[in-house]
Parts: structure tokens; C-alpha cells; sequence
């Protein structure tokens, strides 16, 4: 059966000391196996909030969010792990890697976890990723395009069906953001994951397969 | 994935192997405290234990009211009264340059569970009481008679230490004389036996003897010990509690990552609590052998202490218990689990997505600080119950505890307020961070500085005590050992003869009457007071009526010591029960430092008349201080005395001194131990608190300060 994910009519709001701050007023949206979508939208739009709801990192207050027929929304803390374990690759804005472990210990850490761990992908990888000389440094002893290869890489590791990322380049320069993303882009392509990926640059969502844009809390196309 | 994980999340170690170093070492020494001190009080107990078994303390005996040996015949009468009782002889015996205790026991009367010796030899039966005889010792002993005559040795580890036993008869001709010490009632006796007061009124029964007693004699002391080695342990846990907090918010970061790639809270839980207990059973091994080595040299100290304060005989060598190994990590884990729970309750509640790190931390840091200070107050409030309500050694310890742990808790507030007010004065931006920046550091130091304040109040607290102790202690031998030699003639009759003859040689002659006695119950004595200057100038007394010596002179009231009187609630004008039918006043009350049993003052008259068979084998001698030494020699020759036996002022304050300091030593050895851990804490602390805020300097470095600041 091909990966499909589907977020239909979601909800969110915080609660903040003042009043609630409604977010996400009924987003719904879908990705296809291999399919990559952009999300753009203002600061403050709610865009890494739906990332995070449909990693399971939070939870909607309603709607549902079907990730290769499992719904997110009804499972346990431990099911979503286990869900974000085995489907999930997330690529943050300010990276997240563990301090303490080296480049390759990073890079191998979640196809670890899934166990999903394949020596002959990693060495690929960290090929394609121009790693290959930084594999025994750790996290403070890189760059910052560095350390974004290396999320990168992490997510990949395990060739999870859906890739989120969220502003993936945002701290890059602009030579070095359309590297890394054409890079991305080619391995996204041969692992035939779905990609969807928030950018607040126009050029960049231009060269996915669809881009929705996400504003006062409502996804217009 | 299990492996997975928990390889990231010790992998932080490597990069911080002095975080690491330092929890490990904060929770060894913990530990090593605290199992050295219960190794030392096990070993002490065991010999207690021992001797008490081995000499058949738990049964019954027959004793002399007044203390005295006693003779064949009322063992004979005894028999034929219907009582089933063994005789039985202790003495301090030497032999050539050794000390030893000489038991002698009679091997066919000896009740069944008197003894756990096996004394019965079937090959040859009579080897134990035909002469020469044998003499039962342990291993340790044995060695140490190597060179010495002897009868035939015989070794078993059921002999209590520095203690022989052997067949009465022999003991008693070693001994050279017939006295019989007690006799040894068997478990069940026959109902039709004649009351002892029937036919001998002088005898008593007693439920067990003495020696029983040492257990609960020496009761302060290990308490004193085990509180001392509980606060070390507390002390430790804060350096246990800092560090493993530190070590989880710097991972809070990774733990957040660990499971945002897919590791459920609970799994991470299961693993963080693996780390601990990984981390406790390493630090519990090296506890434990730390604590081996401690106990190990403060041993002999208080071997030598307890035989000096209370004549309890423990061995000098620590057995290597299994026990104490399961203890040691034991207590290690809890100490871990106990310092650990906080951070891991917390780790489980952490949101995935991070909200400003320092910022959670700091708002969970108030409401700890409210439920602390909560706490606090609690432990404030039943320090005042205790003072209250409590009564004994143990809620004393109870009391200073709650007082001690109750003010480290409460610390933390007024450093909070003071640093809130600086922040809420503060005119320029720089000196703004400056006191937010502190305050958001104070939950890190706070615990460094409890317990440094805990182990420093310990400190100046046991020090106190310490110096006051001497100070007293100087002062009462100064009082007690008022005259200038003290002559143990070994017999009375000997005593007596000297007396008269030195009466006129010397200033004064003071006899020393002393009688084993049960004061309400209890073991004690009463001793002698000669009606001389010495005793009205120098005697402590805390608390006395007017003309009180004239009283005891007379033999109508008598003095007793602080611990009786306080014991008993004893008031004066209130009369006492003695031996014998006495029932004198009390006229006053004395300082007796380190005697734990209680102790009767008589008049030396009241005591000749009413107990005519008491010990008076020594006496003492007032004579001019520049005449000391030649008297001394003088004695020597003209009696042939021993120089053990005629012992001069100086000599015996200097001993007693020295076994005073001796009680010490593991006081101020521990004393030590405790501030350097509490130093630890503190070094531990700023050490990872400047980790922490290398960062926030740069931080504020880019906003346009000069990091030197
Ligand atoms: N934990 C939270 N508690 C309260 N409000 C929050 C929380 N997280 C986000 N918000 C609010 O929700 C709104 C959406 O935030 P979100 O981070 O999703 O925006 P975004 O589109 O990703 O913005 P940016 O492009 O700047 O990253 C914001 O107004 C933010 O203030
Ligand atoms: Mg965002």
C-alpha cells in the first residue's frame, strides 16, 4: 500500500496568560508517497505548530492527522513515539542534535532507534552530504551548514516514508541553502518519501511539487 | 534501541567525565561514611554479642547483695536449698606482660546454653579440670601466649577477646583464692527450692549479669556514631542531588531530541533510572571499600575508647562482612534514587517542545522553593514538638536533626529575596543581569551552600561540644583525682595494714570503700568519702543542701551522681533504697563525666558499718607535692608493690586525658570528612555552574559587555 498522510479539518489553540490564541482554525491537507509539498505563511502563522502536531509532538484540541493509516490524534504517548520512530524523519530549525555524540553517532542515531540501522545508506550518505571527513566531531566543532547536513542526515537514515522540515535553510546563506536543499531534494527523491516543508522564501517553495500557503489560521491553495 | 539510547545518553559522561568523577565520588564518600560507621558499630555489637554468649550472660545468676565474692559454702547451701546453679569466677588475671580477663567455669554443674563453647573434649574428658588444665582463648590471644607458660591452649572464635576460660578450680588456684564471683542459674529450676532469703539473706537473683549490660552502656556512643555517619550521608546526598540535576538540564536539550526522534517518555524513564543505578552499584563499590578503609583506621581508636570509657572489650580487627557489602549498595542506590527522583519526575513531565530553557527551569525552582520552604517550616515546627514532648537520646538526635536540616531548607529564601530586591534597586542594565543572572543560579548554588552550612554547623557544633567536654572533663579531674597517689594494696587486709602504718607519714590517708550495688535496677556502685578537706574543697557537686558533708559524714544522707539523679528524677531530702536495708538522704548531687551508670557517695563510716565486706583494697595518699615521687619509691620498696600499683596524680590524668582524646579522634576524624565534603559540594557546584553560564556570557558578551566583566 503507497504512503499517504492526511490532515483533515485541525484544530489549535494556546492558552496564554491574556487570552487564547487560536492558531490553526480547521487545516486540513494531504501528501502523497514521494510527493513534496511547501508551507509558507507569516511569522506567527501557526506553521511549525502544524508540523509539530502532525509529528505528535502536541496534541490538536481537534481534527485528525492519518499517517500511513494510523491516526496520531487517537494514539498514546508511547504509540506516537513509536509511529514518529518508524514513519517520521524531522529536520529542525535549529537542528537538535546530541551534543555528546559524534557526527556519526548523530547521523545513525534514529535508524538506530527503528532499528532500521543499513552501514552501506550511512556511508552513502554522509558521502552525498560531504560528511565523510567529519564523521568523528562533535556537534559545537561544525558549522552551521554543517550541522544542518547532518539533521538532514539523521532524518534520512532510516528511510522514513514522510519527511518534515521545518525552515530546513533558514540559517544558511543563500549558496550554501540551495545546496543543501538540491542535496535533499535528491535523496528525498530516491528514498521516495513525502516532503513537506516550511520555507518563508518564495524561490525555494517554487521548486517543490506544490506549495499551500497557511494564514489567520486557515490553509489557502 | 535500548542500547541505542542509552549509548547517547551515557556518551554525556565522556564529554563530562568531571561531572561524572564528582558523582561518583559525592555518593562513594556518601556511602563510604556511612557504611564505615555501621561496620564499626556492627563489629562492636558483635562483640558484645560474643561475650555476652560466650560467658552466659542471658541467664540468671546468684550474686552477693553487697557486691562481695562469694565463698564454697553458699554455693553448697544454694545446692541444697534446691537451686540448680554452676559457680563462677571472673578476675583480671596477667600473665607475664598480658592482660586478660580469667573466667573460670565448673564444667559438670554448667547450665546448658550458658556457654557456646563445645568444652566437653570426648577423647579426653578430664583434660579441662585435672591439672594443668586447659585455657580456651581465640586465635588472636592464642598468639599472643605463645611465649608464655600455660596450661594446654585451646582455640575457638567463640571466645570473647583478651578472655580466657578455664575450670574454676584452676582459675581459682591461679587466682590464689576461693572466691566464687556468681553462680549460674540454669533456665528452668525446681519449683520446690527454698527462697534465697530463707537461708541466706545476704544472696540475691539476679535476671543477667553485668556484662549484658555493656551493650546498653555503650548505647550513646554508637548512637552518637551512627548520627554522625547519617549526617555525612546527608551532607553527601546534596552533592549527589546537584550534580544529577545538573547532569539532567544540561541533556534536557537531548532528552527533548531522544524523543521528538521517536523514544516514548516512559522508555527514556526506564533508561535515565538504569543510568542511576549503573551509577550507584560503581559508587556504591567504591563506597564500600572506601567505607572498609575507614572503618578500618578508626577501629582501634574506638576499641580502645569503649575498653577505656565503659570496660567493654571490642576486637581491634574488622571480619569482612557480606552484609555490609549489600548495605553499602543499598544504601548507595537509595541515596541515588532519593538525590534522583526529583530530576526524573521532572524529565518525565518535560513537554517534547521546549519552551526558554532556564526560564521552566527557574519557575519550577519557586515552587520548589515554596514546597521547601513548606517543608522548612514542618521540620522547624517538630523540632519544637520534640523539644517539647521528647524525652532520650534519640529524640535529642531527632530534635538537632529536624533544627539542622529545617534551617538548610529554609536557606534559599532570604538568598532569593535578597537577590529579587537587587534585582527590583538595580539602576543600570549591566547590574540588572547581574542579579537576575544570579537569581536564576541560585537553585544550583543553594544546594552547594545547604550543604555547606549543614556540615559547617555540624562542625563548630561538635567542636563546641568537644572543647566544653574537655574543658569539664579537666576540671573534674582536677576535682576528682584531688589526692596526689593512689595505692591499690590488692587486698583489705593488706590496705588496712598499710594504712595505719603510713597514718603520720603523710598528710592524710583517705580509704576507698567501694561496693558493687543495683541502684533502682540497675548496675552501679557506691563509693567511699573520707570526712576531709579533700572532698568538702574539691568534690563537684552540682546541687547540694547546706552543710551537706556534715550529712554524709554522719552516714544519715549520702550523694549521688548526675546521672542517677537525672535518670530518676532523684530530688534532694529524697531518700534512696541501698543494699542491705539502707535508706539514707539525699543531701546533693555531683558531676561524674563518663561514667554512665549511676553512683552512691557514702560516708566512709556509714559505708565500714553498713557494708563491712566491701572492697578497700585501695586508698589514696594527700601528701606534699614536691614529696610525690620519693614517697612513691618509698612505698614501692617497703611494700614490694608493683609500680602498677601505686599510681601518682599526674600519671592518672594524663591517662585519662589520653583515653578522653582517644574519644575524640572519631569525632574529629569524621568532623573532617564531613566539611570536605561539604567543601565538595561547593567546588562541584561552581565548577558546573561556570559550564553553565559560559554560554549566558557570551550572550551577553554580544550584546556589547566586555566578558571580563
Ligand atoms: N507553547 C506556546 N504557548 C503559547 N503560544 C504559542 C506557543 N507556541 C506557539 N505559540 C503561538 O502560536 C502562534 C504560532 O506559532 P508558530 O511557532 O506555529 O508560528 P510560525 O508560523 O512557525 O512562525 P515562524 O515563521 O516565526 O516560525 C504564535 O502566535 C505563537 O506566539
Ligand atoms: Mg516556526
Amino acid at each position: 500500500m503507497p504512503f499517504r498522510m492526511i490532515v483533515s479539518n485541525l484544530w489549535k489553540t494556546y492558552s496564554s496568560e491574556e487570552k487564547p490564541i487560536e492558531v490553526l482554525k480547521g487545516v486540513s491537507l494531504s501528501l502523497d508517497q514521494g510527493q513534496s509539498l511547501a508551507l509558507t505563511g507569516e511569522s506567527g502563522s501557526g506553521k511549525s505548530t502544524l508540523l509539530h502536531l502532525i509529528a505528535g509532538l502536541d496534541h490538536p484540541d481537534r481534527g485528525d492527522i492519518l499517517i500511513a493509516g494510523q491516526n496520531m490524534v487517537g494514539l498514546g504517548q508511547g504509540e506516537r513515539a513509536a509511529l514518529r520512530r518508524k514513519s517520521i524523519g524531522l529536520i529542525f530549525q535549529s537542528f537538535n542534535l546530541i551534543p555528546s555524540l559524534t557526527v556519526a553517532g548523530n547521523l545513525s542515531f534514529q535508524a538506530r532507534l527503528a532499528g532500521r540501522a543499513d552501514p552501506d545508506w550511512m556511508r552513502d550518505l554522509a558521502r552525498r552530504l560531504g560528511l565523510e571527513d567529519l564523521m568523528g566531531r562533535y556537534p559545537e566543532e561544525l558549522s552551521g551548514g554543517q550541522q544542518q547536513r547532518v539533521a538532514i542526515g539523521r532524518a534520512l537514515a532510516s528511510r522514513p516514508p514522510l519527511v518534515l522540515a521545518d525552515e530546513p535553510t533558514g540559517n544558511l546563506d543563500e549558496a550554501t541553502a540551495d545546496a543543501v536543499l538540491t542535496l535533499l531534494f535528491d535523496l528525498i527523491h530516491e528514498s521516495r518519501s513525502a516532503l513537506l516543508m516550511v520555507t518563508h522564501s518564495d524561490r525555494l517553495a517554487d521548486r517543490l511539487d506544490a506549495r499551500v500557503h497557511l494564514s489567520a489560521g486557515h490553509i489557502d491553495q | 534501541m535500548i542500547l541505542a539510547s542509552l549509548g547517547a545518553i551515557l556518551s554525556h559522561w565522556r564529554r563530562h567525565p568531571v561531572q561524572l568523577v564528582l558523582l561518583v565520588l559525592g555518593l562513594s564518600i556518601a556511602t563510604a561514611l556511612w557504611t564505615g560507621v555501621q561496620a564499626i558499630n556492627a563489629e562492636a555489637r558483635r562483640s558484645y554479642d560474643e561475650a555476652a554468649s560466650a560467658l552466659g550472660a542471658d541467664l540468671g545468676v546468684i550474686v552477693r547483695s553487697d557486691g562481695g565474692p562469694l565463698t564454697t559454702e553458699d554455693f553448697v547451701n544454694v545446692r541444697r536449698a534446691g537451686w540448680l546453679a554452676s559457680p563462677m569466677v571472673e578476675a583480671d588475671f596477667s600473665i607475664g606482660p598480658i592482660d586478660v580477663r580469667l573466667v573460670g567455669v565448673e564444667l559438670l554443674t554448667l547450665p546448658r546454653g550458658a556457654t557456646t563453647l563445645d568444652l566437653d573434649d570426648a577423647e579426653d574428658p578430664g583434660a579441662f579440670f585435672q591439672p594443668p588444665g586447659q585455657f580456651w582463648v581465640n586465635e588472636r590471644l592464642a598468639a599472643q601466649l605463645e611465649r608464655q607458660e600455660t596450661p594446654p591452649l585451646r582455640i575457638s572464635d567463640e571466645v570473647p577477646a583478651n578472655t580466657v576460660i578455664t575450670d574454676i578450680g584452676i582459675a581459682q588456684s591461679l587466682l590464689g583464692a576461693s572466691d566464687i564471683s556468681r553462680l549460674v542459674l540454669s533456665g528452668t529450676q525446681p519449683a520446690n527450692r527454698t527462697p534465697l532469703r530463707d537461708f541466706a539473706p545476704h544472696l540475691e537473683e539476679r535476671a543477667a549479669t553485668d556484662s549484658a549490660d555493656v551493650s546498653r552502656l555503650t548505647d550513646s556512643f554508637h548512637l552518637n556514631l551512627t548520627a554522625f555517619g547519617l549526617l555525612s550521608f546527608v551532607v553527601g546526598l546534596f552533592i549527589v542531588y546537584a550534580s544529577i540535576n545538573l547532569a539532567f538540564e544540561q541533556r534536557r536539550a537531548t532528552f527533548r531530541t531522544i524523543r521528538a526522534v521517536g523514544l516514548s517518555a516512559r522508555m527514556l524513564s526506564l533508561i535515565l533510572l538504569a543510568e542511576l543505578a549503573l551509577i550507584a552499584v560503581l559508587s556504591g563499590m567504591v563506597g564500600v571499600i572506601l567505607g572498609y578503609v575507614i572503618a578500618s583506621a578508626l577501629l582501634p581508636g574506638v576499641a580502645a575508647t569503649l575498653r577505656g570509657l565503659y570496660g567493654a572489650a571490642v576486637t581491634g580487627e574488622l571480619g569482612l562482612d557480606p552484609s555490609w557489602w549489600a548495605a553499602g549498595f543499598g544504601i548507595s542506590i537509595f541515596g541515588a534514587l532519593a538525590a534522583g527522583s526529583q530530576a526524573l519526575y521532572r524529565m518525565l513531565r518535560l513537554p517534547v517542545l521546549s519552551g526558554a530553557h532556564t526560564a521552566a527551569w527557574f519557575r519550577s525552582f519557586t515552587r520548589d522553593l515554596r514546597l521547601q520552604t513548606v517543608a522548612a517550616v514542618a521540620l522547624l515546627a517538630s523540632a519544637v514538638a520534640l523539644y517539647w514532648t521528647g524525652t532520650g537520646l534519640l529524640a535529642g538526635f531527632a530534635l538537632l536533626g529536624a533544627l539542622l536540616l529545617g534551617c538548610a531548607l529554609l536557606l534559599p529564601l532570604p538568598l532569593s529575596l535578597a537577590t529579587l530586591a537587587g534585582q527590583k534597586l538595580a539602576r543600570s542594565p549591566l547590574a540588572e543581569w547581574f542579579w537576575a543572572d544570579t537569581r536564576m543560579q541560585l537553585p544550583q548554588l543553594s544546594i552547594a551552600l545547604m550543604a555547606l552550612m549543614l556540615a559547617l554547623a555540624t562542625n563548630i557544633g561538635v567542636g563546641t561540644m568537644v572543647s566544653s567536654f574537655r574543658e569539664t572533663f579537666t576540671g573534674f579531674l582536677d576535682q576528682r583525682l584531688a589526692a596526689e597517689l593512689y595505692v591499690d594494696a590488692g587486698s583489705n587486709e593488706r590496705a588496712e595494714a598499710m594504712q595505719s602504718d603510713l597514718e603520720g607519714r603523710v598528710d592524710a590517708v583517705l580509704p576507698l570503700w567501694r561496693v558493687q550495688a543495683r541502684l533502682f535496677g540497675e548496675p552501679g556502685d557506691i563509693v567511699s568519702a573520707a570526712d576531709h578537706a579533700t572532698f568538702r574543697d574539691h568534690w563537684p557537686i552540682i546541687e547540694g543542701a547546706p552543710r551537706v558533708w556534715d550529712l554524709v559524714a554522719s552516714g544519715s544522707a549520702v550523694l549521688v551522681n548526675e546521672q542517677l539523679a537525672r535518670r530518676h528524677d532523684l530530688e534532694l531530702g529524697q531518700t534512696i533504697d541501698l543494699p542491705g536495708g539502707w535508706r539514707p538522704e539525699i543531701a546533693g548531687v555531683y558531676s561524674d563525666y563518663g561514667n554512665t551508670a549511676g553512683q552512691v557517695l557514702a560516708g566512709l563510716e556509714a559505708m565500714r558499718e553498713r557494708y563491712p565486706s566491701a572492697d578497700h583494697s585501695s586508698f589514696g595518699l594527700r601528701v606534699a607535692e614536691d614529696r610525690v615521687g620519693a614517697l612513691r619509691d618509698e612505698i614501692m620498696a617497703q611494700y614490694d608493690l608493683p609500680g602498677s600499683a601505686i599510681v601518682d596524680q599526674a600519671s592518672l590524668k594524663q591517662l585519662a586525658q589520653q583515653a578522653f582524646e582517644r574519644t575524640f579522634i572519631v569525632t574529629g576524624a569524621l568532623n573532617v570528612l564531613t566539611l570536605a565534603v561539604a567543601g565538595f559540594a561547593l567546588f562541584a557546584s561552581l565548577a558546573s555552574q561556570s559550564s553553565m553560564r559560559a554560554p549566558q556570557r557570551l550572550r551577553s558578551g554580544r550584546l556589547g559587555f566586555a566578558a571580563r566583566r
